[in-house]
């Protein structure tokens, strides 16, 4: 009799367990988001958003994919939580997607072929721009001195006259002290 | 009835720009000056008459008339009626006749100027702004017309024509689509205005210059007339900008203030062209040297100006094939190519003419170091120019579009940037002319040694990155600098007059305007510079999805979920708002609203971030996502974004200085 009461509560333990498990279970289905957090390794959104940071989707031009709030960016984004998930890197992901939708979803344009201009004639027109600036300094320096004050057309300059009474102020105390 | 009216002005003011432009031509090869007056008043009136039709079309706007294709594109019945204001340039129509009425109101401001002592200059100064004027006003006369309306004939077909076609009525759509959910807001009022008078405002001393080539006085007249004019483009092209910063920080909901999109790109580029001017006119003023380089730099901001408004007028940036779908595209580039090519053309006829009256004797010299900083400015510009451009060229050789994004810009621009700090702190303590090493050194070390502390204070407290700890050195240089220019001024004057310190102060700076104003602008951009390190360096963010009571955590601060709630708001939208629970080092500190509106008129969603701000750091909230039946869970993005504040104080004391070296002096 007693082992028969236990018997009945352990029946009623285990369906109030199973119903726990089923609604659970239920639950779950209802929240999709849920089950990857409950995995062993869940690929949190900052994971996402570090590689999605350096994509962009072909269709919201110049707003990166991180911060994108189409449905069609979140897809993505699910997408690359999907990859990291099975285990791949940010680059294998970048170069991926590259691959099915042209090098546009990258942040810059990959180094090969003609995009190499991107990066070298920016430096390269500095550069010259530096050397040029850099020989006519030289080549300047060696003319004498002949116009140190240049004669300008506009008479009167109240302004230039005030500093050059400061600066002259200035060097008569500069000269007292030192 | 009144939009034929304010169509039919826009034709007369087109004729009269017309005639202005070819009256002060033929007035000034003839020397005939009743030609060249005619074309004065010519240009005095397309002012008042612009006027009108802008008004027209804001009466249009504002009546909510919308079987005028435009009112019906941009505003809708729902809009409170400052942003009825604003749809005045919130689209391609509207914000071209908008361009061509601050062009008027320059062109209308520099005809009444005092010519007497300049004259000669007077019919190539019309004939610049006239022209641009004329391709403006053609543009929106015969191209994008704002005044075309919706005509329906009796089989239901529908027209969008400006004059009324055979057999068809007009119609009127009850409502119109309302303006880009992402334009109203109260940045965006004073955002496009700014810029677009920076803009227009470049026009006069490019109009200065080319008189200048055209009559052979090429003297530093002309620079001397348009310093203000170029100060205070500049003056509004910085405002433009840092509006436009902080439309993007407020409404785009990313967490930072500039993305190095190509619109962004476009309005810095006559920026970066223009400060590389400010700062080299003074040579020219001071020595007589770089007079060519003047020229040509004048040249290139006005056409970055047009060339930015081409950009994002076009439709190039999405597709090169896009610009070919609309007139408007290769109109705006012939215009640039006629332009460039007529300025380019006059200057190497005048090439000999603009030779230096002086040389330069050092390295170290003023002129010297103001020539590296136009050489670090071109630099930037080329970065941005190509970093544009390119993907143009990409789609048009191998048919691949690309995109140049952030990362490009940061590490092409970067170095660049922080060389111009170095300049900023070092060039004011060198002298014109004859200068060495060894004097400048005198100078500086103590500064440069003194500055030191905040790199080193920064170590102590634990940071590490390079770049930041540069950048806090050179920042301190700055101001340590401008400080101590300051000061010397000062105790020259306190010396020389007996006056207070307060006194001494406010005389230095009103009678070196220029100067003193353009200190205060290098104390702005390095307080900007604080901020900037701050968002692109220490920048970090989290995100997650929550329930209520659950929490994020960011730096020292933790975001719990309370609640979230979605509903419509009377303006036609439908808002979820979530409450969240801030708290900082463990102690609640306030609630934060980020929300998600949605607009059902224009069919579109905007991001509002919440955002609790102290100079120390934003805490920046963005609602991503939710769950629309139970409102149980949400999807939060959180940013910590360490000193942005700074970037917003920089500007506003960027602005003072740049109005203090504005000012009018009591004697001009």
């Amino acid at each position: 009799m007693i082992k028969n009461v236990t018997s009945l509560k352990n029946l009623r333990q285990n369906t109030t367990i199973a119903a726990i498990l089923l609604f659970t279970l239920f639950m779950l289905s209802a929240f999709p988001v849920d089950v990857t957090a409950q995995e062993k390794n869940p690929v949190t959104d900052d994971e996402v958003n570090a590689v999605a940071k350096e994509l962009y989707c072909p269709v919201c031009e110049n707003v990166p994919l991180d911060v994108c709030p189409t449905t069609a960016c979140a897809q993505w984004r699910e997408l690359i939580r999907e990859k990291i998930r099975e285990g791949w890197t940010p680059d294998e992901i970048k170069i991926y997607l590259a691959e099915q939708y042209g090098d546009r979803v990258l942040a810059e344009p990959p180094r090969s072929g003609i995009n190499w201009l991107v990066y070298l004639l920016p430096p390269a027109l500095i550069l010259v721009g530096a050397i040029y600036l850099g020989l006519n300094i030289q080549r300047m320096k060696k003319k004498p001195i002949i116009n140190t004050t240049h004669e300008s057309t506009d008479p009167i300059q109240p302004q230039d006259e005030y500093m050059k009474k400061i600066e002259a102020e200035l060097k008569k105390r500069e000269s007292k002290n030192g | 009835m009144i939009v034929e009216f304010g169509y039919g002005i826009l034709i007369i003011s087109l004729t009269l720009s017309i005639f202005a432009a070819i009256a002060s031509v033929y007035g000034g090869i003839k020397k005939k000056p009743t030609w060249v007056e005619s074309a004065r008043r010519a240009m005095l009136l397309i002012f008042p008459l612009t006027t009108i039709s802008t008004l027209v079309l804001l009466y249009l706007i504002i009546r909510g008339d919308y079987s005028v294709a435009y009112v019906y594109s941009v505003s809708s019945s729902s809009m409170p009626t400052y942003l009825k204001l604003t749809a005045l340039w919130g689209g391609q129509a509207g914000s071209l006749l908008f361009w061509a009425w601050l062009m008027a109101i320059f062109a209308f401001a520099v005809s009444l100027r005092n010519w007497k002592r300049d004259y000669e200059f007077l019919p190539w100064v019309i004939l610049v702004p006239s022209l641009t004027l004329a391709f403006f006003l053609s543009m929106v006369v015969f191209i994008e017309n704002p005044f075309i309306r919706f005509w329906a004939d009796g089989m239901g077909k529908i027209y969008e024509t400006m004059f009324q076609p055979a057999g068809a009525d007009l119609i009127l759509p009850p409502d119109g689509r309302g303006l880009n959910p992402l334009l109203r807001h109260p940045g965006m009022i004073f955002h496009p205005p700014a810029l677009y008078l920076g803009f227009v405002s470049f026009v006069i001393p490019f109009a200065f210059a080319v008189a200048a080539l055209i009559t052979g006085r090429t003297d530093d007249r002309w620079i001397r007339i348009t310093r203000r004019w170029t100060l205070v483009a500049w003056l509004f092209l910085s405002i433009g900008l840092v509006l436009g910063m902080r439309w993007a920080y407020d409404v785009l909901g990313w967490g930072g203030y500039w993305g190095w999109d190509p619109v962004e790109i476009a309005a810095l580029m006559p920026w970066l062209s223009g400060t590389a001017l400010l700062h080299s006119v003074m040579i020219q003023e001071k020595r007589g040297m770089f007079k060519q380089w003047n020229m040509i730099l004048t040249i290139l901001t006005y056409d970055l100006v047009i060339y930015g408004t081409f950009l994002t007028r076009s439709g190039v940036l999405s597709s090169v094939h896009a610009f070919a779908q609309s007139a408007v595209g290769p109109l705006f580039f012939g215009f640039i190519f006629i332009t460039l090519a007529a300025s380019v053309g006059l200057l190497i006829y005048r090439w000999k003419d603009l030779k230096s009256e002086a040389s330069l004797h050092s390295v170290f010299s003023r002129e010297s170091l103001f020539l590296i900083n136009n050489l670090l400015f071109m630099g930037i510009l080329i970065v941005c120019f190509w970093g544009v451009n390119f993907p143009l060229l990409s789609e048009l050789v191998s048919g691949q579009k690309v995109t140049v994004g952030p990362p490009f810009y940061l590490r092409a621009t970067g170095p660049l940037w922080a060389a111009l700090l170095l300049l900023m702190g070092v060039a004011p303590l060198t002298g014109w002319t004859i200068a060495s090493a060894e004097r400048l050194g005198r100078t500086l070390w103590k500064p440069a040694l003194i500055s030191l502390v905040s790199p080193i204070a920064a170590a102590i407290s634990g940071i590490f990155i390079i770049p930041a700890l540069l950048g806090f050195w050179l920042i301190t240089l700055v101001i340590l600098v401008t400080f101590f220019e300051y000061w010397r001024g000062i105790k020259a004057r306190i010396h020389s007059t007996g006056e207070n310190f307060f006194f001494s102060l406010w005389n230095l700076t009103a009678k070196n305007r220029r100067r003193y104003g353009g200190y205060i602008i290098h104390i702005g951009v390095v307080l900007m510079g604080i901020g900037i390190i701050g968002i692109e360096l220490f920048q970090t963010e989290t995100q997650g999805t929550l329930t209520p009571g659950e929490e994020l955590r960011v730096s020292n601060y933790s975001v719990s979920y309370k609640e979230l709630a979605e509903f419509d708001a009377p303006d036609g939208r439908n808002v979820a708002r979530a409450v969240l629970n801030v708290s900082k080092n463990g102690k609640p500190i306030g609630e934060l609203y980020p929300r998600r509106d949605f607009f059902y008129d224009a069919q579109q969603t905007m991001t509002i971030p919440g955002v609790r701000s102290t100079m120390e750091d934003d805490l920046y909230v963005i609602l991503v996502d939710w769950q629309p039946i139970s409102t149980r869970m949400a999807t939060f993005k959180v940013y910590h974004n360490p000193l942005v504040n700074w970037l917003w104080v920089g500007s506003l004391v960027l602005i003072f200085g740049s109005l203090i070296a504005v000012w009018p002096n009591r004697e001009e």
